[in-house]
């Protein structure tokens, strides 16, 4: 037998899974040819110094702003998600319908800062565009992964029922309370993430962390951002004290109080955004011309936006996301046995804690930027700033699923024997469906990193809101949201082969 | 989830009716550190409010185009304008009229700034060597930032911004252009001269790491907006009222937050060159 034939044999015997893995990693490195990922800094030191200067000497600004700042990103958070909640379960009841499917993939595919960007044409800066830039992406997620909860659910429980029970009944008497810890776990793991993303809300000005966050930052104001930060990462860290089940409806029902007034909406402004601001240029201009000439018009002006912007935006998405999503698995494997209780005792696994703390809890901007300084403009800082943010958050999952695991007793000694030969087999599958559900969040948080002169998707889009287009904007959102969808569906597929 | 989100809404426009008592509401681009916005603003607040007699409010928002929103939702009724977003705001607001600007604001200018590794100097024009280079913008809405240096690089040479260097980023702000300059982040960037100025006077820049290469001709900037159906909302006259405050508005420390020497009266003509050169590159149809 030859030695590719060896290969090739060996190969078929390998799981979906392991295969899976290996053609994701050939198609990251055939993107490392092709991706800018030139080192190009000169002397960063300085900047550097100023840093680590202020992240060792925090120091808060006014106590008064940060304290309702802090209030108004769980307000956010938590009346977002409770919102989240009830629409994303009365569509994950409708889920088999392809067009729900379909809804929900266009609803979670556009990053909660283009929400808001939107909504603030809406309403303005109104507690609204807050809640709803929220609500509608994660209603989206939870129908997903409710959905899947429940269709993991033992079918037997629901045919031992007898025929004329209804659907109501099979799902609150079978269905529901076999799926029930798998929805509180993953309700709650959600309401972390939703900390987050009101948190970086702030960053388009509503009244969050982000928004003090990013303005001490762009002022090299170190010392504010460090004690931002840490209280940002207190936050996360001690939710399990302050997160239980008694203290939820506190917080569920007392958000809605600290959300802020803002300004009064003005009903026309939406009712413009819609039947004027969207419609393409060519459109809402022509009076004169005839329908036939506006038509030629319609269609130059979309070539040019696809061949100018859509085109490279996705090519430029597509090939950092596949690197980042390499590179994002691999920080996550190192690090999340650093939180395994099988590698570590309780006291060894306190570092490993806060280390993940902070990796998943730093805004990916905020990191690219420091990343940015030390090796210069190209894709380099944000495949290594989406690789440690993420990294740590699925590091975290898998972390915590494998203190799940009650492995077998003959145990090998040696930990990095423990590690290849126990843990990383048994914990891998579900490690690549964190990875694989994590694919379209990264393609997402490729957008938001204009600031490195890198052209995806997301940089044309905040261009086109930036110039008050929003009829390029829309366009372009929905360019993104159907490459989105295509590599959900995609993901699925593999998911179904592994 | 619907009818939850009709209570919700319901509830909220309840809740923005009992304030819809007629606020006069301004805002400014956030161009300056935002970190002190606020609290500076605040003081002007007060000092319109004592002019008017009538109740005045700041508002901080986070980006150009959000000022500009604000003022095209007639969430504010002013707004301290960039030359470019103002000129945007006028096009989407029609009546809207500048009002005021600052003493500086006709004759403002860019500052291109290089790293020292790239060992260019001050010249009266921008050199061909820097073909090539990285460079960084400020905010991409900005017109000291933004629009009018590349108005002038497309000039001098050319070319588009992309062609012309070998990446082009958007640091985001003035101060954030200095700091990646200086560390060499970008070879090269541009950027408001006030914010220059004042950073160097405040000794935040290693002038022996970054230096100024080349100071665009002057063009107009920032001015002072105002809605154009002020007077049916607050009374006959008041837009003069609010014209007259402005421009008699001599407290040093108001004028620090701007920051400007005093202000002088403007009008939409006196923005027409930012208008041209704004729809020359494309960022205004």
């Amino acid at each position: 037998m030859s030695f590719t034939e060896a290969m090739l044999s060996s190969l078929y015997r390998w799981s979906g899974g392991v295969k899976t893995s290996i053609g994701f990693v050939l198609v990251a490195i055939c993107c490392l040819f092709i991706a800018d990922l030139e080192v190009s800094s000169i002397d960063p030191w300085a900047e550097m110094w100023r840093l680590a200067e202020g992240l060792f000497h925090p120091s808060l600004m006014q106590s008064s702003l940060v304290l309702e700042a802090l209030l108004s990103t769980l307000a956010f958070a938590f009346a977002g998600v409770a919102l989240a909640v009830v629409g994303g379960f009365l569509l994950a009841l409708m889920f088999h319908n392809a067009f729900v499917r379909g809804f929900c993939a266009l609803v979670r595919s556009i990053h909660e800062l283009f929400w808001a960007l939107i909504f603030l044409q809406f309403f303005g800066l109104h507690p609204l565009t807050g809640l709803l830039a929220i609500a509608i992406p994660y209603s989206g997620i939870f129908a997903r992964m409710y959905a899947e909860i429940l269709a993991q659910v033992p079918k037997l429980p629901a045919q031992a029922l007898p025929p004329e029970a209804g659907y109501l009944n099979t799902l609150i008497y079978t269905r529901l309370p076999l799926a029930w810890p798998h929805l509180v776990s993953y309700t709650s793991y959600r309401l972390e993430c939703g900390i987050r993303s009101s948190a970086i809300l702030g960053f388009v000005g509503l009244p969050t962390l982000g928004y003090y966050l990013e303005s001490s930052f762009s002022q090299g104001y170190y010392s504010e951002v460090a004690a931002l930060l840490m209280l940002f990462y207190l936050l996360i860290a001690t939710k399990k004290i302050w997160l239980r089940r008694w203290t939820l409806p506190v917080l569920f029902l007392g958000s809605p109080f600290f959300l802020g007034d803002g300004m009064p909406i003005v009903w026309g402004n939406a009712w413009r955004f819609i039947s004027e601001d969207i419609i393409p240029a060519p459109l809402r201009n022509s009076e004169a011309g005839g329908q036939w000439e506006s038509l030629s018009e319609l269609s130059q002006w979309a070539s040019d936006i696809m061949l100018d912007q859509a085109l490279p935006g996705i090519w430029n998405t597509l090939v950092l996301s596949q690197i980042a999503l390499v590179v994002t698995g691999l920080c996550a494997l190192l690090m999340f046995p650093l939180i395994s209780r099988h590698c570590y005792s309780l006291p060894g696994r306190i570092p490993g804690h806060v280390l993940l703390v902070i990796a998943r809890s730093t805004p990916e901007y905020l990191l690219a930027y420091i990343l940015l300084q030390l090796l210069g403009p190209s894709m380099l800082p944000a495949v290594i700033a989406l690789a440690i943010h993420n990294g740590a958050l699925i590091g975290y999952l898998s972390g915590r699923h494998s203190n799940e695991l009650a492995l077998r007793s003959d145990l090998p000694n040696r930990r990095l024997d423990r590690y290849f030969y126990e843990l990383l087999p048994r914990i891998y599958p579900s490690f690549l469906s964190f990875m694989l559900y994590r694919w379209e969040v990264i393609m997402r948080e490729t957008a938001i990193l204009g600031i490195l002169g890198v052209h995806t998707l997301g940089f044309f889009v905040d261009s086109a809101i930036q110039e008050i287009r929003f009829d390029v904007a829309l366009l372009l959102i929905l360019t993104a949201a159907l490459l989105n969808i295509a590599v959900d569906m995609f993901s699925r597929r593999i998911q179904r082969y592994i | 989830m619907f009818k939850m989100m009709f209570r919700v809404l319901a509830l909220m426009l309840l809740a923005g009716s009992a304030f819809a008592a007629p606020t006069f509401v301004f805002t400014a681009i956030p161009d300056q550190d935002e970190t002190r916005l606020k609290q500076r603003f605040q003081k002007v607040a007060d000092y319109l409010q004592q002019e008017l007699q009538t109740e005045v409010r700041f508002i901080p928002v986070k980006s150009y185009a959000a000022t500009i929103t604000a003022f095209r939702n007639n969430q504010v009724q002013l707004a301290w304008f960039g030359g470019l977003s103002g000129v945007k705001a006028r096009e989407l607001v029609p009546d809207s009229r500048a009002v005021a600007q600052g003493v500086e604001d006709p004759e403002f200018k860019s500052y291109f700034i290089a790293h020292q590794s790239t060992g260019l100097n001050a010249a009266d024009h921008l050199p061909q060597s820097i073909r090539g280079l990285t460079f960084t913008f400020g905010s991409k809405g900005s017109t000291s930032g933004r629009l009018m240096p590349e108005y002038h690089l497309r000039e001098q040479f050319g070319q588009t911004p992309d062609e012309l260097f070998n990446r082009v980023g958007f640091s985001g702000n003035h101060s954030r252009t200095i700091a990646l300059v200086e560390s060499g982040a970008y070879q090269l960037g541009a950027l408001n001269y006030k914010v220059w100025d004042a950073a160097v006077e405040a000794g935040k820049v290693d002038t022996a790491k970054v230096k100024v290469i080349w100071e665009t001709p002057t063009y107009p900037d920032y001015q002072w907006t105002l809605r154009g159906d002020l007077d049916a909302v607050y009374g006959k006259g008041f837009t003069a009222r609010v014209e007259q405050a402005l421009l008699k508005m001599n407290d040093p420390e108001l004028l620090s937050s701007f920051p400007r020497q005093g202000f002088i009266p403007a009008s939409n003509s006196d923005f027409e060159p930012v208008r041209k050169v704004a729809k020359q590159i494309g960022l205004l149809d």
